[in-house]
């Protein structure tokens, strides 16, 4: 009987080497040690033996057994591997073919730079205020120190509902409108469009945007909108960017200036971004006059503040290299999705 | 402002670089546009003088020209000039020259016959067509006199020079002067101001004698000054005096024209020339116009004139109109004799008004316009007379008539230096500041801290104390101040509906919708586009006084035009799906804060392109207000209105209050904006939507009992709504119901015709207990039976 096992065993390992696929193993599993297996057999049959013999053999068997039972585990994994390998060979997919989109939309161009310029004036503690778009003659000229015979109060240059009312041609009257509302300290920004009666061409458009800023407080002096924008402007461009404040003018602020910022193009070389100069006009900005802030009763020797205002289009166009304002109001979804 | 350097030295001794210059002069507010320079770029054009002309053998238009160039043969040049003549002076360029503009001029043959150069004209010599004078405007430019033959003709006429044009900010007419200017340049470098020599030498007679001045309107004519000039012997002015014009933009006309030109260029007041006999009773009256008077103005146009205009009359009829332009009844002509010069101050909004309702504006209304010193008046008269003397171009009469009713007073202003300081956030010396506003010619009496500065009455702009802090901020210059960040800290807010603004964009974007900006002055024809219906509240729209066109003549009353537009454009260049959105305000007819019409935020969002359906935009207007926590919207069928398919159109309702409307494009409207395949719009009322918005979120604990889920199709008439069904299944199921969800509508060939089969899975679940089998389908079995006895909804099979 020992040798039946032995021959069992040798089987055993002989056929297991043979077996291709899960079910010859499970078959063979059976075979070997179901309930009708040739080892269960041999243990039946052990039965006419006297102890001694019965005892050695029934170790010898359940080795035999175990021995076995290991052999299928590993042959088991084998198969159970090798299909796997089979199955990663057969799945194999070519991962340059495209990608299944699931298209995101884009915010106009326009939205995104004002959320960027918003962002960096929130980020100095800037609120944001609105105004209307159609707006009193009061506080588009009036309230912001524009003589009753300024140039831009023509209707050569501003939109009129009536005499009194037009469409605003700036975000300054939303300064007005807040001085009048709030006391100091005074600190907002306030996007929006305007309006100005130019015939749209590659530089111009009736409809544009402005982000206005504000800022009253004692002790504000014009050095502090020189950091304020020259921070605002190396946050926007980049903070190897230098700023350059010239003299200006403009009725609601004085002392006034505008800022250039030296051409992110091609590093203040001169090229024709920046026309040659090397400097790029960027905004206007100015101590606010002491008639805009005597329009809001605000005690102009305690307070002083600052305004400042720029062209969301002219950023934007300079930022991206927009070389036609039409676009932003064309809306081809081929120009639009280039914001993403 | 033309700014000629070589004649700006006259003023004041500032030799410094260009690119200098030009950099310090924008850094004290004098800023930029552009920097020009005459008689670059030429070579080998030189003085000639024409011995012979003879016609061209061959062709009739042109002329052979033999020159002396100074060389040992003269030069044969073949010409189709038609101004030229023998002995007369010009520039002649030579074989191997070249123009300003790079052009190389070579020998040639024209016809048949030998040309070694070119006759120049003023304009290849690189002036504009409007400065060069009319005597030579259309052909060869003949010089003022003799030069040396063969003198390279940069040299001869000097025409080298640098031409600075800045931009003058409307406060600072001061500047729109060579003296106005000449002073700015001398404080910006630190220099000194030299004034033009204006007292004559020989005067003979007194003026006295010949006019007399009347002013009827003080409060319109501050001041007229007149002097007189007589033995007036028209002539061309030297080329030295036409040269500055030129440089400056003006054509030199005769030396009596350009001699008053050239004085308003360097003092900046206009100045006007009348022949004496011309003047009825030798009398000038200053006095407003009559409604309905007609005058004829020097370019002989007849001009209907308004009551209140100021005009320059005689003692019988109106010789100018003041400040805006002469009279052809009182011009200036070739035999002229005597000459009145009038150097007035008159009201510059009165001039404005004039100009503007006579649709003509001119140089010296354009300067009364921004207001002009009357202190100038006399300087400028005597300026005048002395150039004339000096060009001898006539005699000039002792004296002046001088009115000047009202006189100007400049009252000083406190400056005290610890407030330019503070305001400027910089630490000037007292004394710096001092030497500011006496470079720019203040008067300064300092005590205490405190300066009293009296500018000098030139400068009309500086009233306030803020007007010298930009003086003294100017000069000091802005780039040498600090930068300093501002103390105080504030807290930045946003708006609610800026904030759901935000998150409205950011959720239809991420589901793929683009935004779009358009104008918010539209047509009105565009309603009729959407055919909107004429009595309809948006037909009432705003409409612009003075819009480009009419194409934008409206403030829009519905963002879905515009839409449809950009639809339209993007149909036509191919773009197969688009899914779009605007935010934007619409605007009311209804008078509101101030009398300012209604503005109220409007959301439109559209999309076309093969995936897209009623179905798809209406999810995503659902997933889109369910960011915003406006959930369990209604919508109800909406037939009437023509903009939409009357099958495919609903309007949105959120707790009882209309939000807005869905739909498909009606095919006929598609067609007005030519896109040929199915249209999808929503338009929303975004300030409900900003009003009705819940940001707050609460958890709601996560279930710990198992669900249960039943399946069941219906069959129903095709009228009955999915949403009736669903209603009733929520009120039958409640509270055990967790979700009903719409996972099919068949209809077919299984089904009787006219009816639906709408097939649910209801989701049922206790928070506090595992269901039983038996408590689910008591429930289920009443929202069936509910259903059969409500809607006559018969199970069916699955």
């Amino acid at each position: 009987m020992q040798t039946q096992l032995s021959e069992i065993l040798r089987e055993a390992k002989e056929q297991l080497k043979q077996a291709k696929t899960d079910r010859e193993t499970e078959e063979l599993r059976v075979k070997l040690l179901g309930k009708k297996g040739q080892l269960t057999g041999i243990l039946r049959s052990m039965g006419s033996l006297g102890p001694e013999e019965r005892k050695a053999l029934g170790k010898a068997a359940n080795s035999v057994r175990a021995e076995i039972e290991e052999l299928l585990e590993e042959k088991f994994a084998a198969l159970k591997e090798k299909q796997k390998e089979l199955r990663f060979k057969v799945e194999r997919i070519d991962v340059t073919e495209p990608g299944r989109q699931i298209p995101l939309g884009s915010k106009h161009p326009i939205t995104v730079t004002i959320e960027e310029i918003s962002r960096v004036f929130m980020s100095m503690g800037y609120s944001i205020a609105e105004g209307p778009e159609v707006e009193t003659v009061y506080f588009n000229f009036d309230a912001l120190n524009a003589g009753p015979n300024h140039p831009s109060r023509d209707l050569s240059d501003t939109f009129y509902i009536t005499d009194d009312i037009l469409l605003r041609t700036q975000t300054s009257p939303v300064q007005a409108r807040t001085l009048l509302k709030q006391a100091p300290p005074i600190k907002i920004i306030s996007p929006g469009r305007c309006f100005r009666c130019d015939t749209p061409d590659a530089t111009h458009s009736p409809m544009f945007h402005q982000v206005e800023g504000l800022l009253v407080d004692e002790g504000v002096s014009m050095s502090d909108l020189k950091g304020t924008l020259d921070y605002f402007a190396k946050q926007l461009f980049g903070s190897d960017l230098q700023t350059k404040f010239r003299p200006h003018f403009f009725p609601f602020t004085e002392p006034s200036a505008e800022m250039d910022v030296s051409c992110f193009k091609c590093k203040g070389k001169g090229c024709r971004v920046c026309k040659g100069s090397g400097w790029i006009e960027i905004l206007g900005c100015g101590m606010v006059h002491p008639n805009v802030l005597a329009v809001g009763g605000i005690d102009t020797e305690r307070y002083t503040g600052f305004a400042f205002g720029m062209g969301v289009e002219r950023i934007a166009m300079l930022k991206y290299g927009i070389d036609d304002i039409r676009l932003f109001y064309e809306n081809d979804m081929r120009f639009i999705g280039q914001f993403k | 402002m033309l700014v000629f350097r070589e004649w700006l030295n006259e003023y004041t001794d500032v030799t410094i670089d260009s690119d200098q210059f030009c950099e310090r002069m924008v850094m004290s507010g004098s800023n930029i546009e552009t920097a020009d320079r005459y008689g670059e770029g030429i070579k080998n054009i030189v003085v000639g003088k024409i011995l012979n002309l003879e016609k061209h053998p061959d062709a009739d238009k042109l002329l052979v020209c033999m020159l002396d160039v100074g060389q040992d043969e003269p030069v044969q040049i073949v010409t189709g000039a038609t101004n030229v003549f023998v002995g007369a002076f010009v520039p002649v360029i030579l074989h191997g020259g070249r123009l300003p503009n790079g052009q190389i001029i070579k020998k040639g043959k024209l016809r048949g016959v030998e040309s070694f150069g070119m006759l120049c004209s003023a304009k290849e010599l690189g002036y504009e067509d409007k400065v060069i004078p009319t005597a030579h405007k259309d052909g060869i430019w003949i010089l003022d006199r003799d030069y040396t033959l063969g003198q390279d003709i940069v040299e001869a006429l000097e025409l080298a020079g640098e031409v600075v044009d800045f931009e003058i900010t409307p406060n600072r007419p001061d500047c729109l002067s060579m003296i106005g200017m000449a002073r700015e340049t001398a404080a910006t470098f630190k220099g000194s101001l030299r004034y033009p020599d204006s007292n004559c030498k020989k005067e003979k007679g007194q003026a006295q004698d010949y006019i007399d001045v009347q002013i009827n309107k003080p409060e319109l004519c501050n001041r007229y000054v007149a002097r007189v000039i007589t033995d007036v012997k028209i002539g061309p002015s030297p080329w030295w005096l036409q040269k500055r014009l030129m440089y400056a933009g003006m054509r030199p006309i005769n030396n009596m024209v350009d001699i008053t030109n050239y004085v308003m260029l360097e003092y900046g007041q206009p100045l006007h020339a009348f022949d004496i006999q011309n003047i009825k009773g030798n009398k000038i009256i200053v006095d407003t116009a009559k409604d309905g008077e007609v005058f004829i103005t020097l370019d002989g146009t007849e001009r209907k004139l308004f009551e209140g205009m100021l005009l320059i009359k005689d003692q019988e009829r109106p010789v100018a109109i003041a400040g805006v332009m002469g009279g052809l009844n009182s011009e200036i002509q070739q035999d002229t004799t005597t000459i009145i010069i009038e150097s007035a101050n008159f009201n510059g909004d009165s001039i404005r008004t004039t100009s503007k309702k006579l649709g003509l504006r001119t140089e010296a209304s354009s300067r009364f316009e921004k207001g002009i010193d009357s202190n100038l008046a006399e300087v400028a008269a005597d300026r005048v007379c002395r150039l004339a003397e000096l060009l001898e171009a006539g005699t000039v009469v002792g004296g002046r008539v001088d009115s000047y009713p009202i006189q100007r007073e400049v009252k000083p202003v406190a400056v005290r230096a610890n407030r330019v300081n503070q305001v400027l956030g910089t630490n000037i010396p007292q004394s710096e500041m001092e030497d500011i506003f006496t470079r720019l010619e203040m008067k300064v009496d300092s005590k205490d801290g405190i300066m009293l500065v009296s500018p000098p009455t030139i400068r009309q702009d500086l009233e306030l104390e803020v007007d010298f802090i930009e003086e003294a901020a100017r000069m000091f210059g802005y780039d040498q101040m600090p930068v300093t960040i501002p103390k105080g800290n504030n807290q930045s807010q946003k708006s609610e509906a800026l904030i759901l603004r935000d998150m409205t964009r950011e959720a239809l974007v991420g589901m793929g919708a683009s935004e779009i900006q358009t104008y918010s002055f539209v047509s009105p024809k565009g309603l009729d586009q959407i055919k909107i219906a004429e009595d309809s509240q948006m037909r009432d729209g705003i409409r612009l006084i003075n819009p480009l066109g009419e194409e934008n003549s409206m403030m829009r009353t519905s963002l879905l035009p515009n839409m449809l537009e950009v639809l339209e454009r993007n149909f036509s260049r191919n773009i197969p799906a688009v899914k779009a959105f605007e935010i934007g305000n619409i605007f009311l007819n209804i008078e509101g804060e101030l009398g300012l019409p209604i503005e109220k935020e409007g959301l439109c969002i559209a999309c076309y392109g093969e995936e897209q359906s009623f179905f798809t935009l209406k999810g995503m207007v659902d997933e889109m207000l369910f960011k915003v926590g406006i959930r369990d919207l209604q919508y109800v069928s909406e037939m009437s209105l023509e903009t939409y398919h009357p099958g495919r159109c609903a309007k949105i309702y959120y707790q009882e209050k209309e939000l807005g409307i869905i739909g498909e494009l009606h095919p006929d409207v598609s067609e007005q904006y030519n896109i040929d395949t199915r249209v999808y719009c929503c338009t929303l009322d975004f300030q409900k939507v900003v009003e009705l918005a819940d940001r707050e979120r609460h958890y709601v604990p996560l279930p710990k009992y198992p669900a249960m889920s039943r399946d069941i199709a219906l069959l129903v008439d095709e009228e009955i709504k999915v949403a009736d069904i669903e209603a009733i299944i929520k009120y039958k199921a409640s509270p055990l119901l967790e979700s009903v969800v719409l996972f099919d509508v068949y209809r077919g060939k299984q089904i009787p015709q006219s009816q639906k089969s709408v097939a649910f899975s209801l989701t049922y679940r206790a928070i506090d207990r595992t269901l039983t089998d038996e408590e689910v389908v008591e429930v289920h079995d009443r929202v069936l039976l509910e259903l059969k006895e409500k809607l006559n909804a018969a199970l069916r099979e699955i």
